[in-house]
């Protein structure tokens, strides 16, 4: 399935890429991190990292399914 | 807009004056400012990135939930993006409730959950030439 994975702020300039569509087999965003940093040697792996789909908050054990939007939230820091 | 992003200097004035009200006793104002220092560095400028279609969504959320477990009669919180200079403010809290309890405990957790729920991200550029992402680990030890 399809999936346009959007990095943003340090996981952008990990990556080097503001966002990229994948085919892979399907899986849960925490799933498709993993994937997206085997490709990107340099995204680092953050604990407090957080993972938006279709513009909503969600969770890393979401099942993504065709067509959804992922956005990868490095750390962040408001305030 | 009681949750809003502004790529403009906040207008504090203006932002009290949206949670006026007569029925309200006391109003809790929480400014978050540029400081010139953070874990040692000498901050020349900060520059905040902010995805706008869900910091408004989540921006909105905490608000309402402060509206709910406070009982709070009025609050606005305001955000920044972009570079910003040394002084300015980059976040304004403000609660009006009848009491000051609710109005205090309503602020703090506004500006704690807008910390660590946001998509918001802050680098800083230090005099030395250095830029860094800022973690919320470290800004919650730095306060601000």
């Amino acid at each position: 399935m399809k999936t346009k994975v959007r990095y943003f702020a340090l996981f952008r300039e990990q990556t080097g890429c503001e966002s990229e569509t994948i085919d892979w087999p399907g899986g849960s965003a925490a799933e498709l991190f993993q994937m997206m940093a085997e490709k990107h040697s340099n995204l680092t792996t953050e604990a407090a990292a957080l993972v938006a789909i279709n513009d909503e908050m969600s969770g890393w054990e979401t099942v993504l399914i065709d067509a959804d939007e992922v956005l990868f939230f490095p750390p962040v820091a408001g305030g | 807009m009681r949750f809003s992003v502004s790529n403009t200097a906040i207008d504090v004035a203006a932002a009290k004056k949206a949670v006026t009200d007569n029925s309200c006793g006391a109003l809790v104002v929480f400014e978050g400012w540029i400081r010139d220092h953070n874990e040692g560095q000498q901050v020349e400028q900060l520059e905040y990135e902010v995805y706008r279609p869900v910091a408004e969504k989540e921006g909105t959320k905490i608000i309402d939930e402060a509206f709910e477990r406070f009982g709070v009669s009025n609050a606005v919180c305001i955000h920044r993006e972009g570079l910003l200079e040394l002084g300015e403010v980059a976040v304004i809290v403000c609660v009006s409730s009848p009491h000051r309890d609710a109005a205090f405990d309503a602020c703090r957790y506004i500006i704690d959950q807008v910390k660590t729920r946001l998509p918001i991200w802050k680098k800083e550029h230090y005099v030395s030439g250095i830029s860094e992402w800022v973690s919320c680990e470290h800004c919650a030890a730095a306060g601000g």
